[in-house]
């Protein structure tokens, strides 16, 4: 039961933020990327203020998975490579935190542009 | 809103040259659409075997300048000038299909007025008895352009409502020049309007119905007050690609300046013609090729079978660019028409 | 130019303008975006079940990276986009969005080659993320240093 739970709110916030996000598109003339680094920097500075932990702990991938989770990975990682090292914490934190996914998007794109052509969709 | 003076914008055509020979290359998109019958050629997939769509692009202007060629009993070496042009950086589709067919080329740029334009340029030198024959071609494939212009195949975004889908098709026509004394049957180009640059501030280069439907306008009263033509004198009166949305903003526009929309039912636009309702093209096509496939399958078969007497054709194109776009530029548009009746 | 027929024009536009409906594509955001989300979650459990050990910054880590390199290779099989003609923001919100447009870029540029091609494309649409997210998080970090002094 306790795992369906987390699951649901898990389930909510990720929708919920997905929903906002959609609302814009359809009803403003703000553009997708516009919208990505809205939310973007709206984590990191979450995480700035302490406030996406709590979120984190209670939504879980639902607010990591979206696009503000990965501002505040990023803020994360600035802050506490300030605590650790100070300047130099500064500078190696943010992309250090950020490097699984970072790599991991490089390598495959690359790997798949090798592999794979882009093909016309909606031939029909 | 249009400040309509008559000038030499218009030119009647004393020598009018003669249609010998039209072509039409479509897609398999375009095929499943309205027009499907009409095409001579119809591609089973959209890279005739060709490595990228850019050299697809150049094959189907290649054939539908041979198909024209053939349609017109010449042959290569009996054409004196190819005029062209198309929606790649520079203009290299057509160079490429020049280059491929050995013509003399003059380059064109007018986006997806070229039909037109190519059109009129070709009128004009013929007329004017420089030369006594030219082909007049251009087209557009999807895939090349949405790269150019817009987003990468394989991104997983959702069409505007106002898009439009660029054509995958070319199309090419041959145009003799009048000779003395020989009396010919067929269909003539008898009138040519050049089209200003006009913009009315649209900077959304998703919208673009919007953007030209004021050159449209703009063009379509001036070939009217010209050469002193009522609506009702002609067939069918075409615009290029406003699209479904751009056609409704056009016939607004020409009825707040007078025209009785009313009575029109002469008035289509070739961008709501090729593609039908679930295909899922927004506000249907739009493309260099989009005029050219509809003018060189449906327009000129039916003037050739008599059902069309008198067609007013104004393709439209937009004039802009993606650094444009990107610095907030406003879409500046332009709409060139020709008049091709039967002799 | 004419400024006030430019507004007159534009307004008269804006009046006329077709619009999406919200349903069903908010439905279907909603439902995609909080299925990606469950889906990741899910994952999470199950490594933290294979390796107790594992931090949740590496729980974190394996999520995004699994999610990235799903979403690369929906793009690369030529899937993706239509899972996002559907789902709009509930693709493209989650970092399933940022891996989408980091793949098809790169295989856009396929036709150029390998170096012009697809090297430098790659970031042409997902630059933005990593540009600005950089930029913010280490002037965050900096003001950080600032108070802490």
């Amino acid at each position: 039961m306790e795992i369906f739970l987390s699951f649901l709110y898990t389930f909510l916030a990720g929708g919920v933020i997905v929903l906002l996000a959609q609302i814009l598109i359809v009803k403003t003339k703000i553009t997708p990327a516009r919208i990505l680094v809205g939310l973007l920097v709206l984590g990191a500075i979450l995480e700035a203020v302490t406030a996406f932990k709590y979120l984190e702990d209670f939504f879980g991938s639902g607010v990591t998975i979206p696009i503000v989770g990965f501002g505040a990975v990023l803020a994360r990682g600035a802050i506490e490579g300030a605590r650790a090292t100070g300047f130099l914490g500064v500078l190696t934190g943010p992309l250090t935190a950020a490097s699984a996914g970072l790599s991991v998007a490089i390598v495959s794109a690359f790997f798949m542009a090798l592999i794979f052509k882009a093909r016309t969709k909606n031939l029909k | 809103m249009f400040d309509i003076k008559k000038n030499a914008q218009t030119v009647v055509l004393k020598n009018a040259p003669r249609v010998v020979g039209f072509f039409s290359v479509a897609g398999p998109k375009e095929a499943r659409g309205k027009l499907g019958e009409s095409f001579d050629i119809v591609l089973d997939d959209d890279t005739m075997k060709e490595k990228t769509y850019e050299k697809t692009e150049t094959k189907m202007l290649v054939e539908a300048v041979n198909g024209a060629i053939e349609k017109a009993s010449l042959k290569q070496e009996d054409i004196n000038l190819m005029l062209a042009g198309d929606l790649m950086n520079q203009s290299t589709s057509t160079g490429f299909a020049a280059r491929e067919l050995l013509l003399p080329q003059l380059g064109l740029y007018d986006a997806c007025a070229t039909m037109a334009s190519s059109l009129v340029v070709g009128s004009l030198i013929l007329s004017g008895g420089a030369m006594s024959n030219c082909v007049c071609v251009t087209g557009s494939h999807f895939s090349s352009a949405e790269r150019l212009f817009r987003f990468p195949l394989e991104l997983g975004n959702q069409r505007q409502k106002t898009s439009q889908w660029t054509v995958t098709g070319a199309g090419a026509v041959v145009l003799e020049a009048k000779k003395e004394n020989v009396k010919t049957k067929g269909i003539k180009i008898s009138a040519v309007t050049i089209g200003k640059v006009i913009d009315f501030g649209i900077v959304d280069p998703s919208n673009m119905g919007a953007a030209m439907a004021p050159a449209a306008v703009h063009t379509f009263l001036t070939h009217l007050k010209n050469t002193k033509t009522k609506t009702e004198d002609y067939s069918l009166i075409v615009t290029g690609d406003l699209g479904l949305f751009g056609k409704r903003i056009f016939l607004e526009l020409i009825a707040k300046e007078g025209i009785n929309i009313n009575t029109l039912d002469n008035y289509n636009d070739c961008g709501a013609m090729v593609y039908e309702d679930s295909q899922g093209t927004q506000q249907g096509a739009s493309g260099a090729g989009a005029s050219a496939i509809v003018l060189t399958s449906h327009i000129l078969k039916k003037l050739q079978e008599g059902i069309y007497k008198k067609v007013l054709f104004m393709a439209t194109g937009a004039l802009l660019s993606t650094t444009t776009s990107q610095q907030g530029e406003s879409i500046p548009s332009v709409c060139h028409a020709v008049v091709l009746e039967r002799e | 130019m004419n400024k006030q027929k430019n507004q007159e024009y534009l307004d008269f536009i804006k009046e006329r303008e077709p619009t999406t409906s919200l349903f069903p594509s908010i439905l279907w955001a909603f439902l995609i975006g909080g299925a990606i989300c469950v889906g990741a979650e899910a994952l999470g459990m199950w490594a933290l079940h294979l390796w107790p050990t594992l931090t949740p910054k590496d729980i974190g880590a394996i999520e995004a990276s699994a999610l990235i390199f799903l979403a690369s290779l929906l793009t690369g099989i030529g899937v993706f986009d239509k899972l996002g003609k559907v789902a709009g923001a509930g693709t493209f919100v989650p970092i399933t969005g940022f891996s989408n447009a980091t793949t098809a870029s790169a295989m856009d540029g396929k036709s150029e080659g390998i170096v012009f091609g697809v090297c430098a494309k790659m970031f042409a649409i997902a630059g933005p993320v990593i540009v600005i997210g950089t930029v913010v998080s280490t002037l965050i970090g900096f003001v950080y240093l600032i108070f802490r002094l």
